[in-house]
């Protein structure tokens, strides 16, 4: 409406979004909030261990280290930048929605930010350090401490991020007043908080197994020992990963459960709603199994393959969690507030009046006329749909419509019919929001459905061709 | 017609959201985060130029590829701090300049986001680089070469965020730009950019005569004919040349700026700057020309009036801005103001409305209308079967048809599958008494 639309009509735009922030939250969870007191904790162990001569067991403590050295490389590089890629991503794909969430958010952002800052400083400080704690025992317990602080500004950096997550899924009383406190205490927050903590510290633990197998000698009472540790990290953190899980679930409000189906995969794949149930139970029982192995027989030689399937197992429940979550929010961007196609639902009654393209600021047309037809079709399409759809790429909205009418190749659309469907788009599909605009712009969106149907090209124009 | 559009200023509507905090101390914390984020910033690009020369000079005399190495170590610090400081500057843009930063951002798309994978990559060389020092050490056009790729990649980068502020300022062009390369060739673009080129030298010039001038810092262990004097002597002499060449492209950046955004505010803000910067050219014109055990004498002095320069230049880039985009955000509110009271009618229009007479005095045939007539007709198929073929089903068998709207599955292999649409128990009966009466 208010911002030259940015489109990428072939992977789509919501796959943009959707795979720079899982890698975040995958790096996030798995190599920094969970990560980071688990090589606290080892390190200590190490610190524990030293002999009456020694600072520190220098096994122990060069596990640690080389454990940091992975997480530090990564979350400084790949880690960071995917999270300032979330922002420049929405503010491509979605600037009305992440505009409005940064209005009303600024305050618990800056807070954020300077939590942020404070955790950037300790992961320096922590990791650059290290060699240089090694020479005395007043500078080793220093160090460990210094991890322990690191720890809890990685755990309050999540939390207040999650806060904002569970806004864009549920606004609580926010959309009636408005105010930051609404906002920030929706009720969805504990139990998304109660969920991510143990998950990302399940996460972690299935991590740092997997290179604890690489980095110690095979077969050694050494690799024994400490990987019977963070197994037995793991196994502490299943239950409550498992009970945080379920809280979560049931807190998500009604309608989002009903889109959980869809969420997953696409439609024609309802059915591997079961599956996922099974997956997730898949993924915790091989942790289980894996790290009760390890904790239980730790003589028992496993294959280090074996050992990359607690790691994937959680990377994927963790992903499949955040596809969800981005999913189940439809047909709202904001909750109640904006839909997925960045259009306010309080400017609705006005589109219908006057039309979508009246409104819209970069649109070359503001009426349909018989001449511009297909011109103001593909506004429309941008406008209304192509937040979620693009012509011929990634969920082709031509596609979904043969899909749909089960059409055979050759077979041309019906416009009546398309256009009876999108008047009711909100109630065939309740993920799709209402259909903004008025009867002409209807007409001409079906013309140029129809019309990308037969001519395979999307038309181009300087104001959404591709930059 | 289309031209005609297309050449007008668009005027958007801003977000209809208070701004979270009083508009000053939003712009306070925006110049002040921002000189934060592009001091590192500065570090960062100018550290990784000195490391590339100094590495290739290495190739010949040892110290300087020792030079080189202790120049890198800073590099991965600073870069981090580059990285976080930018979120507060990042915030604050989007928050007071909203319709602007979003528009500029969406116009040279593809190269905006680029920058997080080009980024991401150029960190990752930094490291590849700074582990691999002794791995490479007998292979060093290969270990100079990841630092000239990441060089490489952080000299363009600033090229695509000077873009972006750049058009910002121009609401004028939104309509015609066509993408990074044409928004390259707006004036000012290349000035601005040398002019930031030419700050991290001067920058990193000054963090390397501290660096290596701390009484900490174990100078000779590390070095074996190199000098702490000829270090800090070339830092200086680097911070030196690299401010004097900014009165030459100053004012080129000044000159070329539309005159939409001067001011008189604007002039004197930027000659304040200006003037003290010269005492600090003259105090390290002393240093470099005078005696060795002296050259660190006025330092801080130094640091000082370059940080209030620096400070000045700043502000007077954000006073360009304001007075550049004033008349435009006059028109963004009123534009804005008049639109939601639109909104507020059409809501009570649309309420105050006769209530639409319902599709049918039936409610079975009302809720079939909104819900079902999607995807069902009377006797063609469209997405799912007819009425008619429905009643045919379950002419005698009412509950069937309950519990297949309740709970809809997959049945004709040839159809997709039918969604559930989370009706009440009510709404099922009357849609199905409404089918079933359909003979
Ligand atoms: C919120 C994002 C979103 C928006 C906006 C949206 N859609 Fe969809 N649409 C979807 C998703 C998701 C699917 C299901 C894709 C899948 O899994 O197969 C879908 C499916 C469809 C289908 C197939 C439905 C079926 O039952 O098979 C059609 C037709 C369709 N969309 C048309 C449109 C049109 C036309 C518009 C614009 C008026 C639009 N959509 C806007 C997300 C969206
Ligand atoms: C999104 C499109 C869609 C909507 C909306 C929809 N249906 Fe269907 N319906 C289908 C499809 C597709 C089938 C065929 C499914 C199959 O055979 O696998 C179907 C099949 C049916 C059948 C036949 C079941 C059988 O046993 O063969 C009935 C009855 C039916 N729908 C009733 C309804 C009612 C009542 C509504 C409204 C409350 C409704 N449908 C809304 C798509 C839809």
């Amino acid at each position: 409406m208010d911002f030259p639309i940015f489109h990428l009509d072939f992977m789509g735009d919501r796959l943009l979004i959707a795979i720079i922030a899982v890698l975040h939250v995958l790096i996030n969870h798995g190599l920094a909030v969970g990560f980071i007191p688990l090589v606290t904790w080892i390190e200590y162990l190490g610190f524990k261990k030293g002999g009456k001569n020694a600072i520190v067991n220098n096994e122990w403590d060069q596990l640690a280290h080389r454990l940091m050295t992975v997480a530090f490389i990564i979350t400084t590089t790949i880690g960071a930048m995917t999270g300032v890629g979330i922002w420049f991503a929405s503010s491509l794909v979605n600037p009305a929605s992440i505009g409005s969430l940064i209005r009303v958010f600024y305050g618990a952002w800056f807070v954020e930010w300077t939590v942020f800052v404070t955790e950037v400083v300790l992961i320096l400080l922590y990791y650059l350090s290290w060699k240089r704690s090694l020479v005395s025992i007043e500078a080793k317990a220093k160090h460990i401490k210094l991890g322990a602080a690191l720890s809890i500004f990685s755990w309050i950096t999540m939390s207040i991020i999650v806060s904002i997550l569970g806004f864009m899924m549920d606004t609580g009383s926010w959309v009636e007043n408005k105010t930051f406190i609404a906002g920030f205490t929706n009720p969805i927050y504990i139990p998304q908080l109660a969920f991510r903590t143990p998950l990302a510290a399940l996460m972690a633990g299935a991590i740092g197994l997997f290179l604890t197998k690489l980095f110690t000698k095979n077969g050694s009472s050494f690799q024994q020992d400490s990987s019977k540790k963070i197994a037995l990290w793991m196994l502490l953190m299943l239950p409550f990963t498992l009970a945080g899980a379920l809280a979560y679930y049931f807190k998500i409000p009604e309608l989002m459960i009903g889109n959980l189906p869809v969420a997953v995969g696409t439609m024609d794949f309802q059915s591997w709603y079961d599956l996922l149930v099974k997956f997730i139970i898949g993924a915790l029982t091989t942790v289980l199994l894996i790290a009760g192995t390890v904790y239980f027989k730790p003589k028992l030689k496993i294959p280090t393959i074996v050992y990359i399937l607690p790691v994937i197992g959680m990377l994927g429940f963790a992903g499949i969690f955040e596809r969800i979550r981005e999913f189940i929010r439809k047909p709202y961007v904001i909750g109640n507030y904006m839909y997925s196609n960045t259009l306010r639902k309080e400017d609705y009654p006005l589109f219908k009046r006057d039309g979508v393209l009246a409104h819209a600021t970069y649109s070359p047309v503001k009426e349909v006329t018989e001449d511009n037809k297909l011109l103001a079709g593909e506004q429309v399409f941008m406008l209304s749909c192509s937040r979620c759809h693009t012509t011929h790429g990634i969920n082709s909205v031509v596609d979904k419509f043969e899909n749909m009418y089960s059409l055979k190749a050759g077979e041309k659309l019906n416009g009546d019919l398309m256009k009876n469907y999108i008047k009711h788009i909100e109630n065939a599909r309740y993920f799709m929001p209402p259909f903004p605009g008025n009867e002409a712009e209807l007409d001409a969106l079906v013309e140029y459905i129809k019309h990308l149907q037969e001519d395979g090209t999307p038309i181009d124009n300087p104001v959404t061709s591709m930059r | 017609m289309f031209n005609h559009i297309l050449l007008q200023t668009p005027v958007p509507r801003d977000l209809p959201l208070d701004l979270p905090l009083p508009k000053e101390v939003l712009i306070v914390l925006l110049v002040f985060s921002f000189l934060l984020h592009i001091l590192f910033v500065n570090l960062m690009v100018g550290g990784s130029i000195l490391t590339l020369w100094s590495q290739i000079k290495g190739l010949k005399d040892k110290d300087y590829d020792t030079l080189a190495h202790e120049i890198a170590e800073t590099i991965t610090v600073n870069k981090s701090l580059a990285v976080v400081l930018g979120v507060a500057p990042l915030l604050s843009i989007n928050a007071l300049y909203t319709v602007y930063f979003y528009s500029a951002n969406a116009l040279t798309g593809i190269f905006w986001i680029s920058v997080i994978p080009l980024v991401t990559v150029a960190f990752l060389l930094t490291y590849a680089h700074k582990y691999s020092w002794k791995v490479l050490e007998n292979n060093k056009s290969l270990h100079i070469s990841i630092m000239g790729l990441s060089v490489a990649i952080f000299l363009f980068i600033p090229l695509i965020f000077l873009v972006n502020i750049n058009l910002m300022l121009f609401p004028e062009k939104w309509n015609t730009i066509e993408g990074f390369a044409h928004a390259l060739t707006l004036p000012n673009v290349f000035p601005r950019y040398f002019h930031f080129l030419l700050a991290s030298l001067g920058t990193t010039g000054l963090f390397i005569f501290w660096y290596f001038g701390r009484k900490s810092y174990d100078f000779e262990s590390h070095f074996t004919t190199l000098t702490r004097y000829e270090i800090r002597k070339k830092a200086y002499s680097l911070t030196f040349g690299a401010s004097a060449a900014q009165f030459i492209i100053g004012p080129v950046v000044l000159l070329t700026l539309p005159t939409k955004g001067f001011s008189w505010h604007l002039i004197f803000t930027i000659g304040t700057g200006v003037i003290f910067a010269l005492p600090a050219m003259y105090w390290i014109w002393k240093g470099i020309t005078g005696k060795a055990e002296d050259i660190a004498n006025n330092f801080w002095k130094v640091a000082l009036t370059l940080g209030l320069t620096i400070t000045f230049m700043g502000s007077g880039r954000h006073i360009y801005r304001a007075t550049a985009l004033a008349p435009h955000q006059k028109l963004v509110e009123a534009k804005t103001i008049a639109y939601e009271k639109e909104v507020k009618k059409a809501t009570e229009e649309m309420k105050n409305a006769p209530a639409e007479k319902p599709a049918s005095d039936s409610p079975g045939e009302t809720i079939f209308q909104a819900k079902c007539s999607a995807c069902h007709a009377m006797d063609v198929k469209v997405v799912g079967p007819p009425i008619k073929e429905m009643v045919s089903i379950y002419k005698n068998d009412a509950k069937g048809l309950h519990d297949w709207i309740l709970k809809p599955g997959k049945k004709r292999p040839d159809y997709p599958q039918m969604p559930a649409l989370g009706l009440s128990e009510q709404e099922i009966n009357d849609v199905a008494n409404y089918i079933l009466e359909q003979k």
